[in-house]
């Protein structure tokens, strides 16, 4: 008995509309190709759109804790197939599972045969007939298996181990603008998608404009002759809805679009665009204007990935470390609080390494360290400058303390040693050496 | 048709290329250093604007090339302008560079995983005008791929710095492969002049020219760029050139 039990009538059109929704936000998240797996689940077409989030595993780790944000809890799997992604995201014990495609036959055969999609009475006339996990079901031959069952089992089989294409039709937000065009005979030069591609940017520009609207991300979708669909996705920092530029951006993405034996319908979206009111400009050249950056940063960004470029900005903190953030490239950073005449290295190592010293305590900077098994004599040496614990971030830093030093060798190499503690109290650190970082 | 023959004549023709060339680079602007006796021995007096650069560090320098971005930083922020940075690993310190003259809000830092990727970051910068300038830290600079950076620099007018920088010590030699780089400079650390107190004065460079395109290598000591990416020449040495120090003899090229 569980007395707190809370009971709720189903609502399966509530639960539909919810996932459609959950599927709309995935789209604007992780891949353009995402929808609704009804009645529980979602399905993301992540070819070529994890590295975006660095990887698939990252990608998935991603997911799991958004979604553990709002609430929800979820198994996530990436496998090459729809069905068997299906398949180790529910009956598999793993959270999260990257499954490798040289074993995906191994994992989805010890599943069992639920797993398949099918209908509860399908599942229940397998269990009869003594069928308990796929790869029982697998080694079976199929055509007297299709005439006592049905053909679905068969289907379903050939899609999850990959004999079978299943397209994933994305979602599309209703208010979303699209241009779209289908041909009579499939294309597949690379120039000719281009050429299409070019003609319809333009098409979705002017119906952006008609609306006061710039696009922030342009999705598009190749659908090939054998019913799949390639897609290529590109992000602007800033809404924009110059034709020009958002096709050049496009076009550059073609090159990752596999067209098959043709493609017979381009279909181009603009989900998530926002306002963009026309500007009036000082038509004598507004030469204090800063120089827009946007259509560089653009290009970079979709060709590096998301977060790969940037702007170093401060950040409020003694510890060098610390005292680095990323910034969004087109954010005016304006002001900075790093010290501009105490000495700070050209390069800071991300980890600080250890170094040999000979030192006098308590506050003598050391007299010659030895660092990559080379031992340097110092010839002169600036500091100490004492930073201490931020005992606000983790109550371990409560004491501690650092010394950093400005050294100089025989040779004029110029390094930044810190001192781990401040030389008397072993509260404040290990009292051992490390190099930060290396001077100009 | 004869072949003018007199001096005068050869000189006007010289000018006359000279102008040609000038014409068709966009830019035969310069940067000056600000240090007569570095911008007396460069062509057109001062660091050619529209032109790919390249600078690494001597020494140990080639590995971390600390002093090459302190002096690329330098240079660019005497230029006026936003400048791309794109670097492979994230080991530069941004303070450091507010220091040298180019605050958080001129650098945008580009971060590819290889160098091809750096190598097109860099020419996407250059087509993009606007910029001070593009610096990238590579190890390897091909001959097709240096030309192409010259060539879109020269197109567009901004100064395009490659910042040698190797993993190990023994493939540094690669500076002495030829590239199609306007100049070639070498930053290695000097012994700073002594200070009558306890402490470490301003450091100081052996900066080395040693490819120059149009122009004569040299080499000088020189100390480093101050906050708003200055030179200067040592005090005690005002105008005499010194001589390499051991271990900082130019690479076999």
């Amino acid at each position: 008995m569980v007395p707190g039990l809370v009971l709720h009538d189903l609502d399966a059109d509530g639960d539909a509309a919810a996932l459609h929704r959950l599927a709309l936000w995935a789209q604007r998240l992780y891949s353009p190709v995402a929808s609704p797996d009804a009645p529980d689940g979602l399905v993301i077409d992540a070819t070529g759109a994890a590295h975006l989030r660095g990887g698939e595993e990252k990608m998935l780790i991603d997911i799991r804790s958004r979604l553990e944000k709002v609430g929800l809890q979820s198994h996530v799997a990436i496998a090459d197939t729809w069905g068997a992604a299906h398949a180790v995201a529910r009956y598999s014990r793993r959270a999260i599972y990257v499954v490798d495609p040289s074993v995906i036959g191994r994992v989805i055969s010890d599943l069992p045969v639920a797993a398949l999609r099918l209908p509860a009475s399908t599942v229940e006339a397998l269990g009869r007939l003594g069928f308990d996990t796929i790869g029982e079901l697998e080694a079976t031959p199929k055509g007297p298996l299709a005439h006592r069952v049905g053909y679905a089992p068969v289907r379903r089989l050939d899609q999850a181990f990959g004999r079978h294409a299943e397209p994933i039709e994305p979602v599309m937000a209703p208010e979303t603008l699209t241009a779209r065009r289908a041909f009579a005979e499939p294309i597949g030069a690379p120039e000719t998608m281009a050429r299409y591609v070019t003609q319809l940017v333009a098409e979705l520009c002017a119906a952006l404009e008609a609306v006061s609207l710039g696009a922030r991300r342009l999705d598009a979708y190749f659908v090939r002759v054998d019913n799949r669909t390639e897609t290529a996705r590109i992000a602007m920092a800033s809404p924009t809805r110059d034709a020009r530029r958002l096709a050049r951006l496009l076009c550059e993405r073609l090159e990752y679009v596999d067209p098959g034996f043709g493609v017979e319908k381009i279909i181009l979206a603009a989900p998530g665009a926002e306002s963009l009111v026309f500007k009036q400009t000082d038509s004598l050249g507004d030469s204090d204007a800063p120089t827009d950056l946007s259509a560089l940063v653009d290009t970079l960004t979709n060709r590096l990935g998301a977060g790969q470029v940037y702007r170093l900005a401060s950040a409020e903190s003694d510890l060098p470390e610390r005292s680095v953030r990323a910034a969004p490239a087109l954010d005016a950073v304006e002001e900075f609080s790093w010290p501009l005449d105490w000495p700070r290295p050209t390069r800071l190592f991300a980890r600080p390494e250890p170094v040999e010293t000979v030192a006098l305590l308590p506050d003598a900077p050391p007299a010659a360290f030895t660092w990559r098994g080379v031992r340097r004599r110092v010839r002169c040496a600036d500091g100490p400058e004492r930073v201490f614990g931020e005992w606000w971030k983790a109550d371990a830093e409560l004491a501690r303390s650092r010394d950093y030093y400005q050294v100089e060798d025989d040779s004029g190499e110029r390094f930044w040693l810190y001192r781990d503690g401040d030389g008397e109290d072993p509260a404040t650190g290990t009292q051992r050496w490390f190099i930060a970082g290396i001077f100009a | 048709m004869s072949l003018p023959r007199s001096p005068a004549a050869l000189d006007a023709l010289r000018r006359q290329v000279r102008l040609i060339e000038l014409a068709d680079s966009a830019s035969g602007r310069v940067l000056p250093f600000g240090v007569e006796a570095i911008d007396e021995r460069l062509p057109g007096q001062g660091l050619a604007m529209g032109a790919l650069h390249e600078v690494a560090g001597g020494a140990e320098g080639a590995l971390h090339g600390a002093a090459a971005a302190s002096f690329a930083a330098g240079i660019l922020a005497r230029a006026d302008g936003p400048v791309l940075w794109c670097l492979r690993q994230r080991d530069l310190f941004a303070p450091a560079l507010a220091q040298a003259g180019l605050p958080p809000k001129r650098v945008i830092f580009a971060e590819a995983g290889d160098e091809a990727a750096i190598l097109g970051a860099m020419e996407e910068g250059l087509k993009y005008r606007g910029l001070a300038g593009v610096v990238g830290e590579v190890a390897k600079l091909s001959m097709t791929a240096s030309r192409r950076l010259q060539l879109a620099a020269e197109k567009s007018g901004q100064m395009a710095i490659a910042i040698r920088r190797w993993r190990r010590i023994a493939d540094a030699a690669d500076l002495g492969q030829p590239t199609a780089a306007t100049t070639r400079w070498r930053v290695s650390a000097l012994p700073s002049s002594p200070l009558p107190t306890a402490g470490v004065g301003r450091a100081r460079w052996l900066l080395e020219l040693m490819r120059c395109r149009a122009g004569e290598a040299f080499d000088i000591e020189i100390e480093a760029c101050d906050a708003k990416g200055h030179l200067r020449l040592p005090t005690a040495v005002a105008d005499r050139s010194v001589a390499p120090q051991p271990g900082q003899e130019r690479a076999a090229a």
